[in-house]
């Protein structure tokens, strides 16, 4: 009996030793992924990464580790080691707070690529093997926002713009609801500001109210910052944070919503009108190819609407008809790119065409404006936003949109 | 009305435990931290859909995986059982403090503020030792405060304690607001007048806890201090009749207690993350309520205790991570199901139940038991009555070689 048992245990442990050293050998050659996400699934914000690198993962048949909750702390440093451990060679951080301690384990790991959404300062550190990504976000909003315009132009016509809806000058009144007061999400309002003057074929003019939390996440300042907007007169909003504060105060309101990272038509059937996200499974698998093929992955690597990083869902209820033949016309456009989202032609700062702008590109403790940003191209005059880096640098308050509130 | 019949006694009686000995405490505690990780094995395999097998290998992976999973369990016991260090002396007193989140807040705004403002001007070591008194005293004032209410007003600690928590936490988000512009609020790891490594970024952290551990058991167990702190918290009148000052007692133990919450501060700030949020104090002010609790108020046994919560929390950690779960409700419930054993366990030590029969639960147990084992070695012997017994022994060498840090 405990020969048997002997020769049993010593041929189940030889078999795991082999498979182990199998896995090992196999594990040596391919990629492995590791992402690190600020939050879990019930976060928009990092559901729309886990989702993407989930897919792009399996499509390129790589393994991939993913890590949650991980704070923007020491703590998104050790979990980059503890991944490098165990034999991830590309890490790919999510929020922007995790940058420095990305950094940090980038400089000790020279054969492994650490990527980082939403960063600014790959171009100015040099690192080969430390990069940033985003996408021409502002694209999408743009987008999203033409389709808002032509709901408002909707809504005009059956009459449902009332006199609560209108500021003292006659103008609608739209609302945004806003993280911080920093370029991102100043380029993402601007954006969609103009997408709805874009989109709206009426006679009155449009002035948008910007409301902000101070926060990424937080459902009840995000709820109230909305109900706020429509007490105010919102007669449409939009928002960036990554709760379902903003879209279910909609909601109840009735009040029609453009979303963000992600459809909210199940949640809000009767208010949502189409939502704008990034999709990461494009760079997900673009740096699984590149570091397959031993390339080196570009510092600043900025999607398009046109290789399909940005990217509309589907039309909810509220949308206006014909809207998606007219965000096809539109798309066709940025795509080709004969009609430029911060075109200066467009808009005015205190009353004037914007002819010049430095911008803060190149991150330092001062923000100081180091790089001139408005560009010439086959007549166009455009602010050129995501061209120098791929995290946004649009921070000019353009007029028609009153901010309520600053959150640094 | 009809008579109830009462000749029967009731299925289970609950009395209180006389005969408790170390080993039947030890053996009853073991078994429920066993019977809680099977469990909640079994659990978490049935929800993610794996074997329970996974479940326990990958708990075990998660805390001794890697050389720096080591490390980091380590560690992050010493942070804990340093917070439980602090709290023991006012838990002994029945002073509830529950600003150890709030205290080590302070102690980390503390260290972090001396970085950012002397760090890369003065010399590291001025900074350093600016960084050690700033800490403690930070640590110290913020426990002292909701002390001296109680002692001369009579204010419930509880509560003012849990308000400190708060106040600190809204002071540094106010010092972030004014020292970082990016929108995140996140601020950078400060580069300059970091606490001295040794050997590795982990061992100063689990040094200095040590030495602490050391102190407090000295300090309970055998200073005038740890007796007068007992004294209070058995009978303030009794304190009082024996001519020890309660007052000063309590203002004594309390900058105690801030002051160690205060040094762990300082050790995360200056020595871990380097930086600071408000959330810097990683909720250690109230887990290591637990510890304290768990282990009676016995600085060694806390050790174990300390260990047993880190372990288990960054296990599950490795489990939902190995599982491809994203969503970590169910780790925490996991978690909180194991303490339920742990904490459960508590009871059957204290009290004893005996059934209508007259025997306990325990001595139930074993009869399963030696009976399982009596029909188990029948078996045995009638198969090998033939076979000749021999000594071999099986020994087992299962080296794990995923400890070497790649370069």
């Amino acid at each position: 009996m405990k020969k048997l048992l002997t020769i049993l245990l010593v041929l189940a442990l030889s078999l795991t030793l082999c498979c182990g050293l199998v896995a090992c050998n196999k594990n040596n050659t391919e990629v492995k992924v590791g992402l690190i996400c600020l939050h879990g699934e019930s976060s928009t914000y990092d559901k729309n990464f886990i989702d993407a690198f989930k897919a792009g993962c399996q499509a390129k048949g790589v393994e991939l580790v993913i890590k949650t909750d991980i704070h923007e702390t020491n703590e998104c440093y050790e979990t980059a080691e503890d991944l490098v451990d165990q034999g991830c060679n590309i890490i790919f951080a999510d929020s922007f707070g995790h940058e420095a301690f990305l950094y940090q384990a980038a400089q000790q790991h020279k054969d492994v690529t650490f990527a980082h959404a939403t960063g600014t300062t790959a171009h100015t550190k040099k690192l080969d093997n430390f990069v940033n990504a985003f996408a021409s976000i502002y694209e999408g909003r743009y987008l999203a926002g033409v389709a808002a315009g032509l709901k408002l132009s909707e809504m005009e016509a059956a009459g449902q713009i009332t006199d609560k809806n209108l500021d003292e000058n006659g103008a609608i009144i739209i609302g945004y609801v806003g993280a911080y007061t920093y370029a991102e999400v100043i380029s993402g309002y601007t954006s969609w500001y103009l997408g709805v003057k874009a989109g709206y074929t009426g006679d009155r003019d449009i002035t948008m109210k910007v409301q902000f939390t101070g926060t990424w996440y937080n459902e009840t300042d995000e709820k109230s910052a909305a109900e706020a907007l429509i007490s105010a007169g919102a007669a449409l909003i939009s928002q960036h944070a990554d709760s379902m504060g903003a879209p279910t105060a909609c909601e109840n309101a009735g009040v029609p919503n453009v979303s963000y990272n992600g459809s909210t038509a199940t949640a809000c059937p009767n208010t949502f009108i189409v939502s704008s996200r990034i999709n990461w499974q494009v760079y997900c698998e673009y740096l699984i190819d590149t570091v397959k093929a031993g390339k080196k992955v570009d510092t600043d690597w900025t999607g398009t609407i046109d290789d399909n990083s940005v990217v509309l869902t589907d039309l909810g209820n509220a949308a206006a008809a014909n809207t998606q033949t007219r965000l096809n016309e539109v798309k066709a456009q940025l795509a080709n790119g004969s009609l430029k989202v911060f075109d200066c032609s467009k808009f005015t700062v205190n009353g004037k065409h914007l002819t010049e702008y430095k911008a803060d590109v190149d991150t330092d403790a001062e923000y100081t404006p180091d790089t001139e940003v408005i560009k010439t191209e086959n007549g166009v005059t455009y602010f050129a936003e995501s061209e120098f880096r791929s995290a946004p640098y649009f921070d000019i308050r353009i007029d028609g949109i009153v901010l309520l509130n600053e959150k640094y | 009305m009809k008579e109830i019949k009462s000749n029967k006694a009731p299925l289970f009686h609950v009395s209180k435990r006389n005969d408790q000995t170390l080993k039947s405490a030890i053996l009853v505690r073991t078994v429920a931290i066993v019977a809680g990780i099977l469990f909640c094995a079994l659990i978490c395999a049935i929800i993610f859909k794996t074997n329970p097998f996974r479940i326990i290998f990958e708990l075990f992976n998660g805390n001794f995986g890697t050389e720096r999973r080591i490390w980091m369990l380590l560690r992050d016991t010493a942070l804990l059982l340093g917070v439980g260090l602090a709290l023991l002396p006012a838990f002994k007193m029945k002073f509830w403090n529950l600003g150890g989140n709030g205290q080590i807040l302070m102690g980390c705004l503390a260290t972090v503020a001396c970085m950012f403002y002397f760090g890369g001007k003065l010399p590291d070591g001025v900074v350093i030792l600016m960084m050690v008194v700033a800490s403690i005293l930070a640590g110290a004032i913020w426990a002292v405060i909701p002390a001296i209410f109680k002692a001369f007003f009579k204010t419930n600690e509880s509560l003012f304690t849990l308000m400190m928590n708060y106040i600190a936490a809204g002071l540094v988000a106010y010092c972030l607001n004014g020292w970082v512009k990016t929108g995140s609020g996140v601020l950078n790891p400060l580069s300059d007048a970091n606490l001295p490594e040794i050997v590795n970024p982990y061992l100063l952290i689990i040094l200095v806890v040590a030495v602490l551990t050391v102190f407090m058991y000295f300090y309970n167990k055998h200073s005038k201090h740890g007796f007068e702190v007992a004294v209070v918290g058995e009978n303030e009148n009794t304190a009082k009749y024996v001519g020890i000052n309660v007052k000063k007692v309590v203002i004594r133990t309390l900058i105690l207690s801030g002051a160690i919450c205060g040094i762990i501060g300082l050790l995360i700030g200056g020595a871990m993350d380097h930086t600071i949020n408000t959330e810097s104090a990683k909720n250690l002010g109230f887990t290591a309520i637990m510890v304290t609790w768990l282990a009676k108020f016995n600085p060694l046994m806390m050790v174990l205790s300390a260990f047993f919560i880190v372990f288990v929390t960054r296990g599950m950690g490795q489990v939902q991570t190995a599982c491809g779960i994203t969503n970590n409700a169910v780790s925490n419930v996991v978690v909180g199901i194991i303490y339920f054993f742990i904490i459960g366990c508590e009871f059957f030590i204290a009290y004893k139940v005996t059934t209508r029969s007259g025997k306990t639960i325990g001595q139930l147990i074993k009869e399963v038991w030696l009976s399982f084992i009596a029909l188990f070695k029948k078996k045995e012997v009638k198969k090998e009555e033939l076979v000749q017994n021999d000594d071999e022994t099986v020994t087992k060498t299962d080296k794990n070689e995923n400890g070497e840090v790649e370069q």
